[in-house]
This record gives structure tokens, sequence and C-alpha cells, in this order.
């Protein structure tokens, strides 16, 4: 299906937990992209500039990548359109719900050794190996 | 001096884009190669361990080390989550996301980062989420 890349792996890893610390150390924020993006429509009289910002700064990603390596990252998607739109509104209607995804969970609260966030990473990573096995 | 509020967004700004950059490096901004992973029983593609394990430890000891300080540099205290509870809506939540990572190889982060690529497929994926972000409010204000 695809290519085991453990280095560039390991790099892209190291550069997201960078992302986590700084958004951290400079905004006191955790980097949950479910969270930063829920946000958005949110009516919280709190201020949101950060959200929206950071938002921009993850589109301009793959563009940084472009400078490095003179080309876009690829994506192939072999999904179909209607599973597509339900896998978007079980993503976003499952991330609400359970307070984060691979990036809150996952990287953020594992790193500050949350029980909640081990507890969701265990039933998601179940979950979406279950579905690719028997689909 | 500039406005706390303008600081805040900067470094969102500059954090975003490590996190878009380290996206596309890795290789997870494809959902192909994250359904390479999840395909345990497959054509397995172990490359997600890797990039998870590289963000942990720096993760790890990056917030312990930011801990140090007693407040960020753009605000007055850290925002940790406070909920501690394994609760009815934490595993269905999870349960959900997982039906749906598995089913398109997609979760929040790439899917955004993706739009860069301008794909149909991405836009689709994404205008989806955010309605299931918008019923998932639904959800919880009706049943807190």
């Amino acid at each position: 299906m695809s290519q085991f890349t453990p280095w560039s792996a390991t790099f892209g890893g190291v550069l997201i937990g960078l992302a986590a610390v700084l958004l951290y150390r400079l905004n006191g924020r955790v980097a949950g992209i479910s969270g930063i993006a829920s946000g958005m429509l949110s009516v919280n009289p709190e201020s949101k500039v950060w959200n929206y910002m950071f938002l921009l700064g993850m589109l301009l990603g793959p563009f940084l990548y472009a400078v490095f390596t003179g080309k876009l990252p690829a994506i192939e998607f072999n999904t179909s359109h209607p599973v597509i739109v339900i896998a978007g509104l079980l993503v976003g209607l499952g991330t609400k719900l359970g307070s984060g995804c691979t990036s809150g969970h996952g990287i953020c609260g594992l790193a500050r050794l949350s029980p909640r966030s081990l507890v969701s990473v265990f039933v998601f990573m179940f979950v979406a190996i279950l579905v690719v096995s028997l689909v | 001096m500039a406005t706390l509020e303008y600081r805040q967004g900067v470094g969102a700004l500059v954090a975003g884009a490590v996190f878009g950059l380290g996206l596309s490096v890795s290789g997870m901004i494809n959902p192909q190669k994250v359904l390479g992973f999840l395909d345990l029983f497959g054509d397995w593609d172990p490359s997600l361990v890797f990039v998870m394990l590289g963000g942990l430890v720096v993760t790890f000891f990056g917030y312990r080390y930011a801990n140090g300080f007693q407040k960020p540099v753009n605000d007055d205290s850290y925002h940790s989550p406070k909920s501690k509870s394994i609760d009815k809506r934490l595993i269905i939540g999870a349960v959900l996301f997982g039906l749906g990572w598995g089913l398109s190889g997609l979760c929040p982060g790439p899917a955004i980062s993706g739009l860069a690529v301008a794909n149909f497929k991405s836009i689709l994926f994404v205008i989806s989420m955010f309605a299931g972000f918008y019923a998932g409010n639904v959800c919880l204000n009706r049943w807190p």
C-alpha cells in the first residue's frame, strides 16, 4: 500500500513535536487540531485570532515543504465521495464529543501522561485498524 | 510594544507552519500512507509509529521545559485541559472518530494542511468535518 519511511517519519514527528512545544511555550496552548479548528465555530467572546493564525500556518506548511524539496507533498485518495463525506462527519462529531484527535490526545495528551488521552488513543486506533481490516 | 493578541497570532502562525511542515515531511498528510499504517494485518507500513515516537519525545521534554517557566511568553498562564473523567462521551467520541479515520485515513490535522494541495476530496472532507463539529456542538448543548 505504501512504503516504510522511518527517517522522514521520525524527522516529521520531531517537527510536529516542536510545533506543539512552540505553541505551548509561546501561547500556553495545547496543539489539538480538532479543538483549534472547531473553536472557530464557538460563540465564545474570547479572542480566537490565534486559532485562525494557527490554521493559516498549517496551510502554509506544505508550501514550506515545497520550498525545501521543490514539490508539494503527495496526497492520494482511493476513497469515494460519499465515504469521504461520511468519514468527515464522523471525524468532526467524534473529535468534538471526545475532546480531541490524533494531535490533541495522541501527541499532546500522551506527552502530558493524561489517562484520558491514553484511553482515547487506544480506542480510536483499535476502531480504525478494525475498520481497515474489515472494509 | 505589539499587543498581546498580535503576538499570540504570530506565535500560532509559526507553530502552525512547523506543524504543517512536519505533517508534510512525515508523509502523514497523505491519507493512503496513514491507511498503510492502519492496515496492520495487511501490507503494514509502520511509519506512523515513528512519527508518534519522534513527536512524543520532543513534546514530553518540551512541555517539562516550558513548565519550568511561570507563564507562557504571550499569556498570563498555561491553558492545559482540566478534565480528568473517562466517561461515555470520551469513549463514544473516540469510537466515532476511529470509524471516520479508518474509512478515510484522514484526521483533522492532515485534512486541514492537505487543503494546500487543493484536492476536491480534501475540501469535501473538511466541509463535512466542520458539519460534524457543528453537530457535536448541538449534541453537547442538548445533552450536557
